[in-house]
């Protein structure tokens, strides 16, 4: 009798708990949400620095647009596409949400994007990288702001080639993100008069990598491929130097996050070809950036904290010149814009959605070039925004051939 | 299949199948003496790595040291974990112990997560291991050799001491009968105690011996334990000799499947569990 009162009681407590604060929604403020992995494999790469990214813009803007206060909502969409586009729905519904920014994974990114498209509500995606989301998953609503597949392929197959990497073995993540990763880089080595020799594809998650290792060791290609990413990326390039791999093939990691060299050391990691959105030690403003999120959060900024402080800026700036929230007055300023900030100089949003901006070609320091602490990349080559992104496709409407 | 290209899967299969029998024969000794199905094995498991990496970094406890104390430490907190929260739920439901072993689980690896991150640190090869064996057919790194080499040992001196030394007898004694052997004068509820921590430090062992090979994070031990789980199953819960040779079996059959179909490689284990519940619901070496 005693505990079911207990239940009933506590059942009621969550509900209260539970129900949004729906009544002070819309109108007199406005609204941005952020729906990303909080907890889960990706939540270092963005997650809570993310938002902290978020804040630090709202701060900057001066917390008002157009005379409302700026309100933020923040959720964990624990890499499930279903969670990510209900909440994203729910707050479109109740919270008279204004602007969505969607995190790390491609797969729930593009289930966001259709809710975008639903209700009208401009999205802007930073972490995720599958260029499928301006090209047959685009809507007018969405912007994609960081990076995506077919730059990271640009860059780092381009640099590889140019080094002598002429024969590709692909260790590929066995999902959206990694085939799309696979094909992009294979049609860069193409291109370029390369050869695809051959590839493996992993399980996600997978605890072991050195039996794929050896696969792709015995291909004899000269460049190992790594279309993969974070722990999935760290794991299977300290499996590489363990099982000398690296000794007869180049590695050539395809997605790499500051926050996976720092985990890796430079020991491992040296000598390794990358291409990133943004550094935080490229020039003073963005080491000025980046020592304020130090203050913070502990650690450097990675390229989607950075991206997420400026599409949020941008946003804010797009409001106030459109004078209005109205979300296709928003998307048509958005697109008539330059964007000229610490993370991206003369960027644009593309009528496909994708915000060209330049890219840079890195390549990881030894342990002795390093010197001072986060000092992992040396520049090799800055790529126009035009050159990482490449011409339209057309197979997004929005933007014909 | 070249034959040196087999023989190095082999070799690979039998290094991560080292890892599957550790880890399943401390979840063996758990449930078949106690009847815990202790699903807080990969939270230990992980904290054994944690340990093992703190030790290092803060206190400059070296790998060969740290291979002895964290699994003690961890044992001890099994101990405390049996002594102040499983006790209580003996006699009931085994479905109660599953479920706080696992919500211990999620609070030990939220816990991580929020201190360390999810991004994962780094812990270096021992000095002592750290060039490569030339097998002639693969190259393989010293270390991997050692896992193979240390988890057999240990797998195997498990086994003589539960199945063929006085302390085993009473240990099982404990669980077929534990009024009777109490009447002795065995101090029975200290011995399950014990029993737990040792399953526990098995997993931290581990542990300690994984994280040179992978990155020392919060959800390493996650997915690990549900393939451990089933290795258990097939083997036949509970029984010791079991665990360790399905582990090494299962370690062999995934190197294959990674060749043949790499794709499959983190479902093979399933499937093979599904068949044996099919055919031997007990598994290969449990009694009915």
């Amino acid at each position: 009798m005693r505990s079911s009162r207990w239940i009933i009681a506590f059942c009621a407590a969550s509900l209260v708990a539970a129900t949004p604060h729906a009544a002070r929604a819309a109108g007199d403020q406005v609204v941005i949400g952020d729906i990303d992995d909080m907890s889960g494999v990706y939540a270092d790469v963005e997650g809570a620095g993310g938002v902290e990214a978020i804040n630090m813009a709202i701060a900057d803007f001066g917390g008002t647009v157009l005379g409302k206060k700026i309100a933020v909502l923040t959720a964990d969409h624990q890499n499930k596409p279903d969670i990510g586009a209900s909440k994203f729905r729910e707050w479109a519904d109740q919270q008279g949400l204004n602007l969505l920014l969607g995190g790390s994974n491609t797969g729930v990114n593009i289930a966001m994007s259709k809710v975008a498209a639903a209700k009208k509500v401009p999205f802007i995606t930073i972490g995720a990288g599958g260029a499928s989301l301006t090209n047959e998953d685009c809507t007018a609503y969405s912007v994609h702001y960081v990076y995506d597949t077919t730059a990271l392929a640009n860059g780092t197959a381009t640099a590889m080639i140019n080094a002598g990497g002429k024969s590709w073995f692909y260790l590929t993540a066995d999902y959206a993100f990694g085939t799309q990763l696979q094909s992009a880089a294979s049609k860069v080595v193409e291109q370029h008069g390369g050869k695809n020799v051959g590839a493996v594809r992993v399980p996600l998650g997978a605890a072991d990598f050195s039996s794929f290792l050896l696969q792709a060791q015995a291909s004899g290609a000269q460049v190992l491929g790594l279309a993969n990413a974070g722990t999935d990326f760290s794991n299977s390039l300290k499996a590489a130097n363990e099982f000398g791999v690296t000794r007869t093939m180049k590695p050539a990691a395809l997605l790499v996050f500051i926050t996976d060299i720092h985990s890796l050391g430079l020991k491992t990691a040296q000598g390794l070809y990358l291409t990133d959105g943004w550094y935080w030690d490229l020039n003073d403003e963005t080491r000025a950036f980046a020592k304020r999120f130090y203050a913070k959060m502990n650690r450097q900024p990675t390229m989607d904290h950075a991206g997420a402080y400026s599409a949020i800026l941008t946003y804010l700036k797009a409001v106030k010149a459109a004078g209005s929230t109205d979300p296709d007055k928003v998307m048509a300023q958005l697109k008539k814009d330059k964007i000229n900030d610490m993370f991206a100089k003369g960027g644009y949003i593309r009528a496909d959605g994708a915000m060209i901006h330049e890219m840079y070609v890195m390549q990881v320091k030894t342990p002795q070039e390093s010197k001072y602490p986060w000092d992992y990349y040396k520049l090799i080559r800055k790529m126009s925004g035009e050159e990482a992104f490449g011409p339209v496709t057309g197979l997004c409407p929005l933007a014909p051939k | 299949m070249p034959v040196p290209v087999l023989l190095g899967q082999l070799t690979l299969g039998l290094v991560n199948g080292s890892f599957y029998a550790l880890l399943s024969l401390g979840l063996a000794v758990i449930f078949g003496l106690m009847g815990v199905v202790n699903f807080a094995h990969g939270a230990f498991y992980t904290l054994g790595a944690f340990a093992a990496l703190l030790g290092l970094q803060y206190l400059g406890i070296n790998y060969w040291v740290a291979l002895l104390l964290a699994p003690l430490a961890v044992g001890l907190l099994g101990v405390l974990v049996e002594r102040l929260l499983l006790r209580h739920l003996y006699g009931l439901d085994p479905l109660y112990g599953l479920l706080l072993t696992f919500g211990l689980a999620l609070i030990v690896e939220g816990s991580l997560h929020q201190v360390f991150g999810a991004s994962g640190q780094s812990y270096p090869v021992p000095e002592s291991l750290a060039g490569a064996l030339n097998l002639h057919f693969m190259f393989l790194p010293l270390y991997r050799a050692w896992v193979i080499l240390a988890s057999l040992v240990i797998c195997f001196s498990t086994w003589f001491v539960i199945e063929r030394t006085r302390l085993g007898a009473t240990l099982r004694a404990a669980t077929e009968n534990a009024p009777l052997l109490q009447a002795f004068g065995v101090n029975v509820p200290l011995l399950v105690a014990a029993t737990y921590g040792g399953g526990v430090a098995l997993a931290a062992l581990a542990g300690v011996l994984a994280s040179p090979v992978v990155l020392v994070n919060s959800h390493m031990g996650t997915e690990l334990v549900i393939v451990v789980f089933a290795v258990v199953v097939i083997g036949g819960m509970g029984s010791i000799l079991g665990s360790i040779v399905s582990g090494l079996v299962l370690g062999l059959v995934e190197g294959f499947t990674k060749v043949i179909y790499p794709e499959a490689s983190n479902i093979v284990v399933f499937v093979i569990m599904a068949l044996v519940l099919i055919l031997r619901p007990a598994g290969l070496f449990g009694r009915e």
